[in-house]
C-alpha cells in the first residue's frame, strides 16, 4: 500500500467516525427554562452558554455534545427575581456554578429529527434525560433546536417554602436552539 | 327612592374589593425581598383587580340602562356638580386603575393568568421601557382612588348625619323597608 492510499484511507476512517466536535456558536446559542408560577409561565434564560456539539448527517447515531451553562447567568428579566434564584435554596450558583448536559446517545428519529438521550446536571444533582431536538441547515451552520420538561425538584431547585408546587410547579420547560458553525 | 337591587349589590361587591385590594396591593410592595407570601398576594391582587374590572364592565352597563334615583331638592347646585363630577372619576378610575395593573404586569412579562387557571390575553409583548412608567401610573392611580374614595365616603356620611337628606339610603338595604 502506498502512502498516498493509506492516508486516504485514514481520511475515510475519519470520515466515518465523522463527528469532530465543533465550539457552540455561544452568541447565537441560547437556553431558557420556562416556570409556572400559580398557572403563569414564567421564562428565564442562561446568557452564558458553551459546549461543543459533533455531529456528521450522515452518520447522527456517532453525534456527541456536551453543554455548559453558566448558572449565574439566568435572567428572569427582573434583578431582583435574578439575584433571588442565586441563593441556596435555588440554583445555589456559589456552590454549583455550572450545570452541564452530555449526550450518551443520539438516534435518528425521522427526517430532521433527533433524539438525544443524556445526563441533564444542575445543583450537583445528575438526572437521565431523552430530549427530541430539530435540526436544520442554516447558511453552512447547523441548528439544533428543541424542549424537555424536567422536574425542578429532582435538582433541588426551591427549597424550603418554595418546594410547594400549588405556588411553584414542579415541571420546567427546558428549551434549546443551539448553533454549530461548520468547521472552517 | 333607591337603586335597584343589582345596582347595590354590583356597588357593595366592587366596593369591597376594591377596598381589599388597595390595601392589599399597599401590604405587597412594603413586603421585603421575594417570598411565597409575596407572590401570592401579587397573584391575589391580580385576580381581585380582574374581577372588579369585569364587575364594573356589568355596573357600567347597568347604570346606563337604569336612572340613579334623583338627588334631593334640598342639595345646593354645587355639590350637585361635584356629586356628578367624583362619581364620573370614580367610574374613570374604576377602569384605568386595573388596565394600568394588567399592563404593568404584561409590561413586566407576567401575563396575567385569573386565578391560576384561566390565562388572559397577553397585548402586549414585556417591555422594560414600559414597566416603570406603568407602575407609576398604577400607583398614582390607587392613591387618586384612595383620596376620592376618602371623599366618597365622607360625603355618604355628610349627607345622612349633617344634611340628614335620604341619599346615602338610597344605598342601603334598610330603606327597602
Amino acid at each position: 500500500m502506498s502512502v498516498r492510499s493509506l492516508l486516504f484511507a485514514a481520511m475515510l476512517l475519519f470520515a466515518a467516525g465523522g463527528a469532530s466536535a465543533q465550539p457552540i456558536d455561544t452568541a447565537r446559542s441560547a437556553v431558557s427554562a420556562t416556570f409556572t408560577q400559580m398557572g403563569v409561565p414564567v421564562e428565564g434564560k442562561f446568557k452564558k452558554v458553551g459546549g461543543q456539539v459533533g455531529y456528521d448527517p450522515a452518520n447522527p447515531a456517532a453525534a456527541q455534545a456536551k453543554i455548559d451553562v453558566e448558572v449565574a447567568s439566568f435572567d428572569l428579566g427582573d434583578a431582583q427575581y435574578n439575584r433571588e434564584v442565586q441563593q441556596k435554596d435555588w440554583f445555589d450558583t456559589a456552590r454549583f456554578p455550572t450545570a452541564t448536559f452530555v449526550s450518551t446517545s443520539v438516534k435518528a428519529a425521522g427526517a430532521g429529527r433527533l433524539e438525544v438521550a443524556g445526563k441533564l446536571t444542575v445543583k450537583g444533582r445528575s438526572v437521565d434525560i431523552k430530549v427530541p431536538l430539530s435540526v436544520r441547515n442554516d447558511a453552512g451552520a447547523t441548528v439544533f433546536d428543541g424542549s424537555v420538561p424536567i422536574r425542578r425538584l429532582a435538582f433541588a431547585i426551591g427549597q424550603g417554602e418554595w418546594k410547594d408546587t400549588a405556588l411553584l410547579a414542579d415541571e420546567v420547560l427546558l428549551r434549546f436552539h443551539l448553533v454549530v458553525n461548520s468547521a472552517k | 327612592m333607591s337603586y335597584t337591587r343589582t345596582a347595590k349589590w354590583l356597588h357593595w361587591l366592587v366596593a369591597v374589593l376594591i377596598v381589599a385590594n388597595l390595601g392589599l396591593g399597599l401590604t405587597m410592595v412594603g413586603m421585603p425581598g421575594i417570598t411565597p407570601t409575596k407572590l401570592r398576594y401579587f397573584n391575589w391582587h391580580k385576580w381581585v383587580g380582574v374581577t372588579v374590572f369585569g364587575l364594573v364592565v356589568l355596573r357600567t352597563a347597568w347604570r346606563l340602562w337604569h336612572r340613579p334615583p334623583a338627588l334631593p331638592d334640598s342639595m345646593p347646585r354645587w355639590e350637585r356638580h361635584a356629586a356628578a363630577a367624583s362619581h364620573a372619576a370614580l367610574y374613570v378610575l374604576m377602569f384605568a386603575l386595573p388596565l394600568s395593573g394588567y399592563f404593568y404586569s404584561l409590561a413586566a412579562g407576567f401575563p396575567v393568568v385569573y386565578l391560576g387557571l384561566f390565562p388572559l390575553p397577553v397585548l402586549i409583548e414585556p417591555d422594560p421601557a414600559l414597566k416603570e412608567p406603568l407602575v407609576a401610573l398604577h400607583h398614582g392611580l390607587a392613591w387618586t382612588m384612595t383620596a376620592l374614595l376618602l371623599l366618597h365616603v365622607g360625603a355618604a356620611l355628610k349627607h345622612r348625619f349633617v344634611d340628614r337628606d335620604e341619599v346615602l339610603q338610597r344605598m342601603l338595604w334598610r330603606s327597602d323597608r
